[in-house]
């Protein structure tokens, strides 16, 4: 361990903000949840506007109605992305780490 | 008129997407506010995160905009060459930070880059390094926020000066609001939301194509001919038919050893997001989780340059709009209709805020704890650093809004970052490899290694500027001023070293090779096969080596 009066500060203060350390990660935003929505929202619109695509639009982007496939696609990643997170919660991972139940 | 034909025809829905991921990258910036209650909250995000996290952080701060439109320009005009920026020149160095380094920067629990350089040597090595690194990182975020302008200039009509403060504000706003935390968390949103663009736009362009068969057909048929389909193959030393034009000996040492571990494993703004994992395991498999994302990124960036060289007629040539860094721009343009035309705009976008943002987050922390703590103001409560952290943001965006108008006055932009690298990056590298295996390499060395470093790359490039030697290329320039700067330093360091005082071993728990602290603190689940950094790391270099092959 860096014997360092800088270093020993900031843990210091650190491990003094831990008694609520638990809580506070329990309820950390979880990335994956604000992932999904975001991408969710994006799927959806693309997926409207992939239902009201015109010939013209297609025929630039390859033959392929992107918008309507694209769309799709993220609509899956999102909904994956929320899978995860709800099977694999992060509140709970924390709360079983051994170094928690060391500060106690 | 430069810049019409490549407006891009945005409507309310494709602004609808940019507002929208605005909004979700400010609401982060408050939602992370809440959780910050010490300075290495602020700083390190508490070293709290899980390593999957830290990865895709730690490969999104390198993927700004600057990488997916320079290396797709490199796709273009030099074919699969490019991969050796990803192959060769990332992936041993991230595997080697992972493997290696990690222990040392992890276990001695350094805040900083620079800070490991106060342990390991002197103050004065640390004072030299903390400044040179801070002046490095707002000229780096100075360059992002031109390009981004320039981007918005060129697509949108925006004025450059609007563009720059607009996305100074927005970055200003939620790193100063959420620290680091911030920053991670956006740069995992930013890479997902990038990489599905990127996806699109080669998918699309590979079904336009008529898939591989019909690239490389088309290929052939380009100006850049067969050697664009082939990664090594004329690179045999004194025979060079590569479109890269450079060796392979100049490949493996100049680029794949010097430049890259320079690089990867000594700046601080990718070091930082392996320093807040949640412990030693999630740390050292950060890089290997953002290496493996890293070796596929060629297929979503080369691709389409080499998809926009068969699809877009005289790319490369005289007129502006064409030039090689607009391949994307360009393909987004022809293929992508609104909607997903906003989804790619918006990871652009993203993917440039990305590059000022990790920049501003290391440049605080390296202000606060590398120059402030130590040298202004010590002794001052938790409270107080982390308050300055926040005006070190405030500052840095400052400075790096200044640092984008020197940036307008080079013409070059990715000469200019390779200049910076050179200097800065490529002495370091011999610095740390020489100070974590060599016990007797003592703390003058440390200082003394640097400055000659430093002005080996100035007199290789000072020379070439003034014509006293000359070079292939620019990039030829920037791999021998690399080289020279690695021997001058380790040369430097070897001799003084030889005739000064080292520091008694005992002093050096932690720091150097065969002393690391690798005390257990793992996490439940860390000893599942999947997160072992040694089995990461094989998976890492064995994809590489399978991929290298099939593009040989």
């Amino acid at each position: 361990m860096a014997e360092d009066p800088h270093i020993k500060q900031a843990e210091q203060a650190a491990a003094a903000a831990e008694p609520d350390a638990e809580a506070r990660f329990a309820d950390l935003f979880d990335i994956r949840r604000i992932i999904a929505g975001l991408f969710l929202v994006y799927g959806v619109v693309l997926v409207i506007l992939g239902f009201s695509a015109s010939d013209a639009e297609i025929e630039r982007a390859a033959g392929v109605n992107i918008n309507l496939w694209g769309g799709l696609g993220l609509i899956v990643f999102a909904l994956i992305m929320l899978g995860w997170a709800l099977l694999r919660p992060v509140g709970r991972q924390i709360a079983a780490s051994p170094r928690n139940d060391d500060e106690e | 008129m430069a810049g019409d034909t490549l407006r891009l025809d945005v409507n309310a829905i494709d602004y609808g997407f940019l507002i929208a991921y605005f909004i979700v990258v400010l609401g982060i910036g408050f939602a992370a506010k809440r959780f910050i209650k010490t300075s290495l909250d602020y700083f390190l995000s508490g070293r709290s995160l899980p390593a999957w996290i830290t990865g895709l952080a730690f490969i999104s701060a390198n993927l700004g905009a600057l990488e997916v439109l320079g290396q797709s320009a490199n796709g273009a005009q030099y074919g699969m060459a490019t991969t050796h920026f990803f192959w060769i020149g990332a992936i041993p160095a991230m595997v080697f930070l992972g493997i290696v380094m990690m222990p040392f920067y992890y276990g001695s629990k350094v805040r900083s880059v620079p800070e490991y350089l106060r342990l390991r040597f002197n103050r004065p090595t640390h004072f030299l390094n903390a400044m040179t690194f801070a002046l490095a990182t707002v000229l780096i975020s100075g360059v992002n926020l031109y390009a981004l302008a320039l981007v918005l200039k060129l697509l949108l009509g925006w004025p450059i000066l609007l563009g720059v403060v607009v996305a100074a504000a927005i970055v200003l706003i939620y790193i100063t609001l959420g620290g680091l935390s911030s920053a991670i968390y956006n740069e995992v949103l930013q890479f997902f939301v990038i990489v599905s663009a990127l996806l699109i736009i080669t998918v699309i362009g590979m079904i336009d194509v008529g898939g591989w068969s019909g690239l490389q057909e088309s290929i052939r048929e380009s100006e850049l001919g067969e050697p664009g389909l082939h990664a090594w193959e004329g690179t045999g030393t004194g025979n060079v038919s590569n479109p890269i034009g450079a060796s392979w000996i100049q490949i493996v040492f100049g680029l794949g050893f010097v430049l890259s571990f320079g690089y990867w494993t000594t700046n601080f703004a990718e070091v930082q997001r392996a320093l807040s994992a949640q412990n030693l395991s999630a740390g050292r498999r950060t890089p290997l989780i953002g290496a493996l994302p890293k070796i596929f990124i060629p297929f979503i960036t080369i691709l389409p340059g080499l998809i926009a060289l068969a699809t877009i007629r005289g790319l490369g040539g005289d007129n502006p709009d064409l030039q090689y860094n607009n391949a994307i721009p360009l393909l987004m343009n022809q293929y992508l209709p609104n909607g997903m035309l906003g989804l790619a705009l918006t990871g652009l976008i993203a993917a440039f805020m990305a590059g000022v943002a990790a920049n501003v987050s290391a440049f605080n922390t390296v202000i606060t704890y590398d120059l402030w703590e130590p040298y202004v103001r010590p002794g001052q409560s938790d409270a107080y650093y982390l308050r300055f952290g926040r005006l070190a943001t405030i500052g840095g965006i400052l400075v790096s809004i200044s640092t984008a108008l020197i940036a307008s006055g080079f013409n070059n932009i990715s000469n200019y970052v390779q200049l910076l690298f050179s200097f800065f990056n490529a002495p370091l590298f011999a610095t740390f490899i020489i100070g974590m295996f060599w016990k007797r390499m003592t703390p003058w060395a440390g200082f003394w290694g640097l400055i000659a470093g430093t002005l080996g790359a100035a007199a290789t490039y000072f020379g070439y500027k003034w014509e006293i030697f000359s070079f292939g290329s620019d990039l030829a320039q920037s791999l021998t001023g690399a080289i020279v700067a690695f021997v001058a330093d380790a040369v430097v360091t070897v001799g003084v070293s030889l005739v000064t005082k080292p520091k008694p071993v005992h002093e050096l728990q932690g720091l150097v090779y065969g002393m690391a602290n690798t005390e257990a603190d793992a996490e439940p689940g860390d000893e599942a096969w999947y997160r072992s950094p040694t089995v990461l790391a094989v998976t890492a270099l064995g994809l590489t080596s399978v991929l290298s092959l099939a593009f040989f």
